[in-house]
């Protein structure tokens, strides 16, 4: 009993969040990817997908993967205030994932964009995803965004035009800060941001019980 | 004039790499050698790098990539020829030693483009333009590469899904290439008519779309030439480099009577044909420059493969598939093996020698007995070209 006392004293207060309504995006090679809000029983998959690249030093995965790593487990265990998890799938198999959380109403904060399968700019449509989330299902104004890559920051503080904020501290640590705001989400939505909804059953049913990656292009010769 | 073939190739995978350029040269290189197998005696080095001196801080890289594979006291020269760089190299190892200077010649065609972020990349590459009458108003190559199809569009009637046929083609060839950049396909559902188009296959200079263009890569590729009369050296049946020509055009793209008319690529196809004896009908395979897909189209039509504003046609029969009438661009092209300028007019004759030989065929692209290949390596915007045959003895 004790123990559960302790536990709940623990936690962050949960609060309820609006869900981010399934969507997918007919890919260059012609196969949907579907993205979808991570359930709480995707994250042994998720942080399972999400381990080996923390080893892989080219292209910042090590810093990347490890951090997103301890994210999704501080999501998972309840040590996250207002956190949400987004999923791609390609035939079922982790794509890609990125995550973040509510500061409050009106400003959100981005964490991760972690990409498995490359070549197909998934990371880039889960990065958009993430955005339409903040902006369209949460309702905010600004969302608070660093990179830690260069893919990262070619991809939102170039593509996007985001703005320099940096006296905002952001979570994860030293680098600057940028800003995505409603008007530069508006100006970029319609050059960055895909998708169609509902999602067909049959499509949808494909991303239901999430799949591990069986390879990974950072990995050569990858065995699980 | 000695006959010249060519013994050894070797090739990196294109893409983005972790070595210093030299170390991309040198793996090439040993990749030549050891299929030719030798491991020495090189008389002379021509390297083709543009962007060494701009882009990675080092010039000197025929030097650097001679002694960094023990080649000394071997003659070493860098060739430079904007994105014509590779064919030029060879056209220099087939006059060194046609004029009998030299026995053996490794050329070696590589650069480490992707050291620099991409529009560094194509700020570099757009250096070859004309300084003030282009360059100073913002002229990239992908620009031209815009106005080019545009124009040829409205002339001949080429549609945007004809370059997206041509785009799913050269992803499903470069699928099969194990040194190729892009490893995914792309499909017409996908870039063409499917329902996320213009964010998937964004348009980027209008009317190209990311589809349509070659990637930036680091990369290189590697042959090793000899005359003909030392090729029982070698380990190896020669590929003989039957014809080589060369031609060039203004500088300034709109100093050009008409835009369209790719002189210099139908000069440099008939110098060659001139010299190898043969025409367009004789040729099994080619690769063709195709930085953007309409260059395909155009210069398929400039080499007198098709008459002009008739590419389409072929196109929509499927004639330049892999087991097309006319193969073209088997390796995937510039659009998805990738396009490190200085590698790229090598990496060329790495695949025809290749389908010469026969050895496309454990990767599944192979063209059916092919006996007469033709590259066209395009420099600047169409200024300075060069065209190779090379023949299966």
């Amino acid at each position: 009993m004790i123990l559960d006392e302790l536990e709940a004293r623990l936690r962050p207060p949960a609060r309820t969040m609006p869900p981010y309504p399934p969507k997918y995006i007919v890919l260059a090679s012609g196969q949907p990817l579907v993205i979808r809000q991570a359930r709480r029983d995707d994250f042994p998959i998720l942080l399972e997908t999400v381990e080996p690249l923390a080893r892989v030093r080219k292209d910042f995965y090590d810093i990347v993967a490890s951090r997103m790593y301890a994210e999704l487990l501080g999501q998972y265990i309840h040590r996250l205030l207002d956190p949400y998890c987004l999923v791609g799938t390609i035939n079922g198999v982790v794509a890609s994932i990125v995550n973040g959380r509510m500061i409050d109403e009106r400003r959100g904060m981005s964490y991760h964009t972690l990409t498995v399968h490359r070549g197909l700019r998934c990371g880039a449509h889960m990065f958009a995803a993430k955005m339409e989330y903040h902006m369209e299902h949460l309702g905010q104004d600004e969302v608070f965004i660093v990179a830690e890559s260069f893919i990262g920051f070619k991809r939102w503080m170039i593509e996007y035009q985001l703005e320099s904020r940096p006296d905002f501290q952001h979570e994860l640590g030293g680098v600057p800060s940028y800003c995505l705001t409603r008007a530069l989400y508006d100006t970029y939505k319609p050059r960055l941001v895909a998708g169609t909804r509902p999602v067909p059953p049959e499509i949808l049913a494909t991303a239901d019980t999430l799949i591990l990656p069986d390879e990974y292009p950072q990995i050569p010769g990858f065995k699980r | 004039m000695r006959q010249v073939g060519i013994v050894g190739i070797g090739h990196t995978k294109f893409g983005r790499m972790d070595f210093d350029l030299v170390d991309i040269l040198a793996w090439s290189s040993l990749e030549a050698m050891k299929d030719a197998g030798i491991s020495g005696g090189i008389d002379q080095v021509f390297v083709a790098n543009m962007g060494a001196g701009a882009i990675n801080h080092q010039t000197a890289v025929a030097s650097a990539l001679v002694s960094r594979i023990f080649l000394e006291p071997a003659m070493a020269e860098t060739v430079e020829n904007g994105p014509a760089s590779g064919a030029s190299a060879v056209k220099c190892a087939y006059m060194a030693i046609a004029s009998g200077m030299a026995d053996v010649v490794l050329v070696t065609g590589g650069e480490r483009m992707r050291e620099v972020i991409p529009w560094k990349a194509t700020d570099f590459v757009a250096t070859l333009t004309h300084p003030d009458a282009e360059y100073a108003y913002g002229v990239t190559l992908p620009a031209f590469g815009g106005m080019y199809t545009r124009a040829y569009m409205e002339r001949y009637g080429l549609e945007e899904r004809h370059l997206a046929m041509l785009a799913v083609k050269a992803h499903r060839n470069a699928e099969r290439n194990p040194f190729a950049h892009i490893e995914e396909m792309a499909s017409m559902g996908g870039i063409w008519d499917g329902p996320h188009r213009d964010v998937v296959n964004p348009i980027m200079a209008d009317p190209l779309r990311l589809y349509d263009m070659c990637p930036v890569s680091d990369g290189a590729a590697s042959l090793v030439l000899c005359a003909m009369e030392v090729a029982d050296r070698f380990k190896k049946k020669p590929i003989r480099v039957a014809g080589i020509g060369q031609a060039t055009d203004t500088h300034c793209v709109h100093n050009r009577e008409d835009i369209l008319d790719l002189k210099a690529v139908r000069l440099a196809a008939e110098r060659a044909y001139t010299m190898a004896g043969i025409g367009p009908k004789d040729v099994s395979c080619a690769e063709l420059h195709d930085a953007f897909l309409i260059l395909e189209v155009a210069i398929s039509e400039a080499v007198g493969f098709f008459k002009p504003g008739e590419a389409k046609l072929a196109i929509e029969r499927g004639e330049t598939e892999i087991r097309g009438k006319r193969p073209i661009n088997t390796s995937g092209g510039l659009k998805a093996k990738g396009h490190p300028v200085g590698a790229t007019g090598v990496s060329q004759i790495h695949e025809l020698v290749k389908q010469l030989r026969g050895e496309a065929a454990k990767e599944e692209r192979q063209v059916k007995n092919p006996k007469v290949g033709l590259a066209v390596n395009f420099g600047g915007f169409g200024n300075n070209v060069v065209a190779t045959i090379l023949a299966k003895e």
